[in-house]
C-alpha cells in the first residue's frame, strides 16, 4: 500500500498548533510510518506539491500571499483540515481589523522606532484590509478549533482520516481550549 | 543616476526559509560576474500587538501576548506579567518566582531541543549537503533513530513541565500578574523530579555526539556568522547565568564589557530600533555606537559569551570548554548549537535545584492588588535572547500603549550579516545547488528565530533566479523544482 500523503501549512498563526502536533510525541514516529510529510515548516520542499491527501491548516488568511497560497493548497488537497482558533475563527490576527491596517502598521513602523520611519513594502506582501478565516476564501472540509487543538485532538483527527473515518471533534476540543 | 537605469541585477530568491520557527524569504543579489554582492533576510509577517492590545484591561495581557508565540509562549507571558507585577506595584511571593523560573527554564528546555533536533539535527547529522527531500527528522530517524528519539523526549519533557503546572502544553494561564495561579503539587513535583536523571543522560549523550561530529563542520565554523560584533544578555549582578531576572550586559568582540548592570526598564536608551523597507522584522542596535556599529547577538552565545559561570556543576563544565574555543568571546555563530545544549543541560540541572527547594511546595503563590502604577516595563531571557514587554495603561487598568522588543528583533542585523557571509563563501550562481542554499539557510536556524508572526510566502519555485532588466521587467529565468 503507498503511503498517504500529508502536508502542514502554517498562514498567520503563532506556531502552537504545529507545536501541538508535534506534542504528540513518540506517535509522530507512528505517524511517519503510515504517511509521508511531504510539505510542512519541517521539511524542505519548497513548493507545494500536487496530489497531496491530508493537509492541516493553521492561522488565518491575512496578506495577499496567505491568500494565493491557500488558493493553491485547496486545489491540490483532497483533504483540507482548518486547524485550530485561528484558521476556523481568525481569532488574535483577526483582532487587527477593528483598527484597520494603517493604524497598526504605523504604530510599529513609524510610532514605535528610532530610525526608518515608514511601512515595509519591498519584498513583503501586502497585508489584507480583513483577517479572515480559511472557509471564508476556499472550502474546508474538516473544522478542529483549540488555541491549539490538544496534541491527542490532532492524532485523533490525523488517525481517523488517515483510516478514512470522519472525525467527530466536538467532544475532544472547543474554542479557546 | 544613469548608471543605475542600466544595471541589470540578478538575485536568487529562497523562499520560503524552511526549517526555522517563522516565515520568511532570503534574496542574494548578484553582480555581474555573478558574484554575490548583497543579502537579505525578509521576515514577511505583521500582526499588530503593540496595537490592537489598546483598550483591553492589563489583566488580560499575558495570555494574549502568549498568543505572539505557539514555541516559546511562556517566555511572553512571563515577560508580560513582570510589566504587569509594575502596574500593580506588588513584589510577588518569593515561591510565585521560583515557579516562573521553573516554567521559564522548561520551556528554554524544549525550544532548545526543537531548535538543536527537529530543525537543525537533520544538517549535523545528514550533513548540508543532504537530499532535500530526506533533510528532516524523520529522516534523522532513519540514520540515526537515538538522535530523533532523544530529540522528542527532551522536548517532550520540557513540554510534560509546562503542562503539570500550568494545566496545558501551549498557552497555559497560569501565570498571572502578581504570580502564578496555581501552587505544585507534591505528585506533579515528584514526577518531574522522576524524569530528570534520564533527561541528563539525553543531554550528556547529545553534547557528546555533537562534539565528535563537530570538526566535520570546519568551514561552516569559520563562515557561518564568524565576525565580530557586540553581544547582549541579562544577566544576575554577578555576572552568573539567569534567564528571569537581572540587569543587561553587554561585551563586545573581544570579550570586554561595554556596558553592565542596565536597567531593563530603561531599554529605550540603549536600543534602537530601525525599520528596513524590506521587512516586517525591525532591526535593533545599541544606541551609544549608532546604527549598524551598534550591531549585537543574543540569544545561547551571547549568554555563554556574557556568563561567567552558570551555577550548577555539569553546565560549569562545559562553559570552561565553550570559553577555550576563542581567546575572545566566540564569535562563529555555528557554536549558538554548543552553546544551546550548554545551556539546555543548565536548565534540567537547574530545575532539580529549585524543585528540590523546601519552600517550593508554599500554597502563598499570588499576591492581589489594583494598578498602582500607569507604566510597566517587563524584560526576560527567552530561548533565543532577550525580551522587552512594556506597558502604558489609565487610572481604569486599560491599556494605552505597548511596545514590544522581541528576542529575534535583536539578531536581525546579525543574520542579515551572517547569510552575505556564509553566500559570499559557498554560493557560486551559475552552479547552483541545494546545498549551497541549504547552507544560507542553516546559519538563519543557528540563530534559531522565532517569527512565529510571520507566514510563509507561497513560493511556486523553489530556487528562482532572475535577470531583471532595467524597468524590472525579467529578462531571464532559472527554475529549480
Amino acid at each position: 500500500m503507498s503511503k498517504l500523503r500529508l502536508a502542514t501549512v502554517w498562514l498567520d498563526g503563532c506556531s502552537g498548533c504545529h507545536m501541538s502536533f508535534l506534542d504528540i510525541d513518540e506517535r509522530l514516529l507512528a505517524v511517519a510510518q503510515k504517511a509521508d510529510l511531504v510539505y510542512s515548516p519541517l521539511v524542505d520542499a519548497k513548493v507545494f506539491p500536487e496530489a497531496v491527501d491530508i493537509t492541516l491548516v493553521e492561522g488565518s488568511v491575512s496578506s495577499e500571499e496567505d491568500l494565493h497560497k491557500i488558493k493553491l493548497v485547496r486545489q491540490r488537497t483532497k483533504i483540507l483540515v482548518s486547524l485550530g482558533d485561528c484558521a476556523v475563527t481568525a481569532n488574535v490576527p483577526g483582532m487587527r481589523n477593528s483598527f484597520g491596517v494603517k493604524a497598526v502598521t504605523d504604530r510599529a513602523y513609524c510610532e514605535n522606532v528610532s530610525i526608518g520611519s515608514g511601512v515595509p513594502t519591498e519584498v513583503v506582501p501586502k497585508l489584507l484590509a480583513r483577517v479572515c478565516p480559511i472557509h471564508e476564501v476556499v472550502p474546508v472540509d474538516v473544522f478542529v478549533p483549540g488555541c491549539p487543538p490538544s496534541a491527542d485532538t490532532i492524532f485523533y483527527v490525523l488517525n481517523e482520516l488517515i483510516e478514512g473515518r470522519n472525525p467527530e471533534v466536538s467532544t475532544r476540543t472547543r474554542f479557546g481550549a | 543616476m544613469s548608471d543605475v537605469s542600466e544595471k541589470t541585477t540578478k538575485t536568487i530568491l529562497i523562499d520560503p526559509v524552511t526549517r526555522i520557527e517563522g516565515h520568511s524569504k532570503i534574496t542574494l543579489h548578484l553582480d555581474e560576474q555573478g558574484r554575490v554582492e548583497d543579502a537579505r533576510f525578509h521576515v514577511t509577517q505583521f500582526r499588530g500587538f503593540e496595537k490592537f492590545c489598546e483598550g483591553r484591561p492589563f489583566y488580560e495581557m499575558p495570555s494574549l501576548m502568549a498568543r505572539i508565540c505557539g514555541i516559546c509562549p511562556v517566555s511572553h507571558l512571563i515577560a508580560s506579567a513582570k510589566a504587569c507585577d509594575q502596574l500593580l506595584a506588588v513584589r510577588i511571593p518569593p515561591t510565585a518566582e521560583k515557579l516562573r523560573r521553573i516554567f521559564g527554564l522548561a520551556q528554554v528546555l524544549q525550544s532548545h531541543a526543537l531548535s538543536f533536533f527537529h530543525l537543525s539535527s537533520p544538517d549535523l547529522v545528514l550533513g548540508m549537503d543532504g537530499d532535500p527531500s530526506k533533510q528532516h527528522l524523520f529522516g534523522v530517524a532513519e540514520k540515526n533513530p537515538e538522535i530523533a528519539r532523544h530529540g522528542i523526549r527532551l522536548r517532550q519533557f520540557g513540554q510534560q513541565i509546562i503542562e503539570r503546572l500550568g494545566g496545558k502544553r501551549i498557552h497555559p494561564a497560569w501565570i498571572v500578574p502578581g504570580g502564578v495561579s496555581e501552587p505544585l503539587t507534591q505528585v506533579n513535583r515528584d514526577a518531574i523530579l522522576a524524569g530528570i536523571p534520564e533527561t541528563l543522560k539525553i543531554v550528556e549523550h547529545t553534547l557528546d555526539w555533537f562534539k565528535s561530529v563537530r570538526e566535520k563542520f570546519r568551514e561552516e565554523i569559520t563562515t557561518f556568522g564568524n565576525f565580530p560584533s557586540l553581544f547582549m544578555a541579562i544577566t544576575k549582578p554577578d555576572g552568573g547565568l539567569t534567564f528571569y531576572d537581572g540587569g543587561v550586559t553587554i561585551v563586545d568582540a573581544a570579550g570586554d564589557v561595554v556596558a553592565s548592570n542596565l536597567d531593563a526598564a530603561h531599554y529605550p536608551e540603549y536600543i534602537g530600533e530601525k525599520v528596513e523597507s524590506w521587512s516586517y522584522l525591525k532591526s535593533a542596535y545599541y544606541k551609544p555606537k549608532g546604527y549598524a556599529e551598534g550591531i549585537y547577538r543574543v540569544g545561547p552565545l551571547a549568554r555563554m559569551n556574557i556568563a561567567n559561570h552558570c551555577g550548577t556543576q555539569r553546565a560549569d563544565q562545559e562553559l570552561a570548554e565553550f570559553h577555550e574555543l576563542q581567546r575572545t568571546a566566540v564569535l562563529s555563530s555555528f557554536h549558538f548549537h554548543f552553546a544551546r545544549l550548554i545551556e539546555a543541560m543548565y536548565c534540567v540541572e537547574r530545575l532539580e535545584q529549585l524543585l528540590t527547594d523546601p519552600e517550593i511546595l508554599s500554597k502563598h503563590v499570588r499576591s492581589f492588588a489594583r494598578p498602582n502604577c500607569v507604566e510597566g516595563v517587563g524584560a526576560c531571557e527567552a530561548p533565543r535572547g532577550t525580551l522587552f514587554h512594556h506597558y502604558k495603561i489609565n487610572e481604569h487598568g486599560l491599556i494605552q500603549w505597548v511596545n514590544l522588543v522581541i528576542a529575534t528583533g535583536h539578531n536581525n542585523l546579525a543574520m542579515n550579516r551572517s547569510i552575505l557571509q556564509v553566500a559570499k563563501h559557498f554560493v557560486v550562481a551559475e552552479r547552483l545547488t541545494p546545498g549551497m542554499l541549504n547552507r544560507v539557510e542553516a546559519v538563519i536556524r543557528t540563530y534559531d528565530p522565532c517569527l512565529s508572526c510571520s507566514t510563509h510566502a507561497a513560493g511556486e519555485m523553489a530556487l528562482q533566479v532572475q535577470l531583471i532588466g532595467p524597468q524590472g521587467e525579467v529578462l531571464d529565468e532559472v527554475r529549480r523544482p
